[in-house]
């Protein structure tokens, strides 16, 4: 794994690496429509790490899976790097995600039956990295997971936090841009999330791997750059945190907007709280 | 790429040794019944025809009464006489042998020991004609043969239930009232082709027969075996001519008697154990038909995991066509490892099958390649179709998959 200079992401307008523009996803048809979300505008730039927030229902985790590519927008354009995902076929998409996402689930889906290496040698096989490098990389990343005493070890035999930090090894192996977590600490106890929180905010300074984190703890979004709280399939307001120097345990300090290399970005992210147009402003149905 | 692809699925393979195990074990069920069946089937039809060949094929057998058919009452009819046999071997040209027989059901006495068995009145040509050496003893004397004397040949089965291990030769036994010593004991023969034990048979010369045992004249059948190179069919015209005009049959009457050809014999009862050889086949199918729904039921069990494996390399990067191609692969393993293992333990039990039933162990490469073809076909369209589906969802879809 190269480094990467985080100083640069840092420094000057970067170009944004996603955005998100009156994205809306309905669910199911006729009487039984959801609307999950209606209408949402984000915007995140190379470097930054944002926490997702919001009741359940509120449209995190569905925004989470189109910002993943694993879920197709009802309307509205996702840009990465200012290409058009809605535009991309599932195969182009498969390849965007192999190339350039990294995923942490709530439920780490690793596969059983399987060693730790093994998992995290799997995408680095979709990218026909040769066996002996792959091996290396795999290793590589369970060691900065602290796992590469645990690399033969099948998910059964690990515990929830070690299955994530597998899981994060995964996500990580391919060096991605964005790194998605949805709810990473949700199925962990506070010992083991804080070890996986701090992982990513490592991740995050160190390697400059862009993270994108749904949570509902108040407590690991304050690890985040910026916290975007979700409310009935909308943006209802954003603020921005100095996780690189703010005390943890505080996360309703309120934001510095002094803070180094944000300010302008931020502004420029333009998530609005309750921006949604006339059209996206359906009855809303119960249950979103 | 494909290489990558096939250690993939082996190693998936290898990661569920029970899935695995019970897939292949469908695939394995279900090639070797089919090829133990029809193999073994196809062995009895080889038996049968080998077992009547063996009686002779330029075998031919007179018999008083119409040509039996299926469904048909018999007309009595004027049963034959040592003279008619005697005409046959006279007038028709072109036989090597005749022998009149006549038959009865008799209970045959020795020591303790009795057993019901048949007595057959005829002479040493009855056993020429039948292929049938003696084992031990002698055939019976000319003048044994006119006189009609109290002699008997055993078959095999009846000497082993009256004389256990002893030497019956020169022993005396009765049938029925009548006091007859054992002169011959004839080699086994085995189950015969139209079922029944061979075996189970006592032969007396056939004056001693009709005179003692039947108290008649009859001869309830003619052997006729025609010389190498005559043609059965002519010979089988002429002894149907002769005996309309010994019978006084009229020109516009229809034969009293019938002159069976073993060849056509042969011909029926080949087409019977065909019959029974693709019942056995159906039956062998409907194994294979079974293991086949086993091979599914284990693909469609493991589909809600294996979806979640599926978003999961999606989810990952794969693009669609990898994950099928390696669930194709994979279930493309299993099929060619079962197919494999199917054939070998189905010729095992081919072979173990065909000696205990003493049968002839018949290759029959068509069912070979069938049951392998249709179970691997089953295999990998069970594997295949649902990963195909799972594929097909968005990443998402097939993570959440419950």
């Amino acid at each position: 794994m190269t480094e990467r200079d985080t100083a640069q992401v840092h420094e000057g307008p970067p170009a944004p690496l996603i955005e998100l523009r009156q994205v809306t996803k309905t669910y199911g048809a006729g009487a039984a429509t959801m609307q999950a979300l209606r209408g949402i505008d984000l915007r995140v730039a190379d470097g930054d790490f944002v926490a997702v927030m919001g009741p359940s229902g509120s449209g995190k985790s569905t925004v989470m899976n189109i910002l993943g590519c694993l879920d197709t927008p009802t309307s509205g354009s996702y840009r990465f790097r200012g290409i058009d995902v809605g535009g991309l076929s599932h195969d182009q998409r498969a390849l965007l995600r192999r190339y350039y996402l990294g995923f942490v689930f709530q439920n780490y889906n690793l596969l059983s039956r399987t060693s730790a290496l093994e998992n995290v040698e799997l995408p680095l096989i979709y990218r026909r990295t040769p066996a002996r490098e792959r091996r290396a990389s795999a290793f590589e990343a369970l060691r900065l997971v602290s796992l590469e005493r645990w690399a033969d070890h099948t998910p059964s035999e690990l515990s929830g936090g070690q299955q994530q930090r597998v899981a994060v090894a995964r996500a990580v192996v391919t060096e991605p841009a964005v790194l998605l977590a949805d709810e990473p600490t949700g199925n962990l106890d506070s010992q083991c999330s804080r070890e996986i929180i701090e992982l990513l905010s490592t991740l995050n300074r160190e390697r400059a791997i862009t993270v994108v984190m749904v949570t509902h703890e108040p407590g690991m979004a304050a690890y985040a750059r910026r916290i975007v709280r979700f409310m009935d399939g909308l943006v209802a307001d954003e603020t921005r945190s100095l996780s690189d120097f703010a005390d943890h345990s505080d996360p309703t300090r309120p934001p510095d907007p002094s803070a180094e290399g944000f300010g302008p970005q931020a502004e420029a992210s333009g998530v609005r709280a309750g921006s949604g147009p006339p059209n996206a402003r359906r009855p809303q149905v119960e249950g979103t | 790429m494909l290489w990558d692809t096939i250690l993939l699925a082996v190693r998936a393979l290898r990661r569920n040794p029970l899935r695995s195990s019970l897939t292949t074990l469908g695939v394995v069920i279900g090639v070797a019944a089919v090829i133990a069946m029809v193999t073994l089937g196809s062995g009895t039809t080889a038996k049968v025809a080998a077992d009547i060949s063996s009686l002779g094929s330029n075998l031919l057998d007179v018999r008083p009464g119409q040509h039996p058919r299926p469904g048909g009452a018999r007309m009595s009819a004027k049963s034959f006489k040592l003279k008619d046999a005697e005409a046959i071997a006279r007038e028709v040209s072109g036989l090597a042998a005749v022998a009149a027989t006549a038959s009865k059901g008799t209970l045959a006495i020795f020591a303790s020991q009795n057993w019901s068995t048949t007595a057959t009145g005829s002479d040493n040509t009855y056993l020429t004609l039948r292929r049938w050496p003696l084992e031990s003893g002698r055939p019976f004397t000319e003048s044994e043969v006119r006189a009609g004397k109290m002699v008997c040949v055993l078959g095999a089965t009846v000497r082993k239930q009256l004389f256990g291990g002893r030497n019956p030769l020169d022993a005396s036994l009765r049938l029925g009232k009548l006091s007859c010593q054992v002169i011959g004991v004839l080699q086994a023969k085995g189950q015969g082709g139209f079922g029944g034990d061979q075996d189970d048979f006592i032969l007396v010369p056939l004056r001693a027969f009709q005179r003692r045992i039947a108290g008649n004249q009859d001869v309830d059948a003619i052997l006729v075996s025609a010389q190498d190179g005559a043609s059965t069919t002519k010979v089988q015209r002429d002894i149907t001519a002769l005996m309309r005009e010994r019978r006084h049959i009229g020109p516009h009457d229809e034969d009293d008697f019938h002159v069976m050809d073993m060849q056509e014999i042969v011909s029926t009862l080949t087409g019977v154990t065909r019959v029974l050889t693709g019942l056995l086949g159906a039956v062998a199918a409907v194994s294979l038909l079974v293991g086949g729904i086993g091979i599914m039921n284990i693909m469609m069990v493991s589909v809600t995991e294996r979806t979640r494996e599926i978003g999961t390399r999606l989810a990952i990067g794969a693009l669609e066509r990898e994950v099928l191609l390696q669930f194709l692969v994979e279930a493309g393993v299993l099929s060619l490892f079962g197919g494999t293992l199917g054939i070998v333990v189905g010729l095992a039990a081919a072979l173990g099958g065909a000696q205990a039933l003493g049968v002839p162990f018949v290759w029959n490469v068509g069912i070979i390649i069938t049951a392998f073809l249709f179970s691997g076909a089953i295999g990998i369209g069970f594997g295949y179709f649902p990963a195909r589906q799972a594929a097909r969802l968005d990443p998402i879809e097939a993570l959440r998959h419950e």
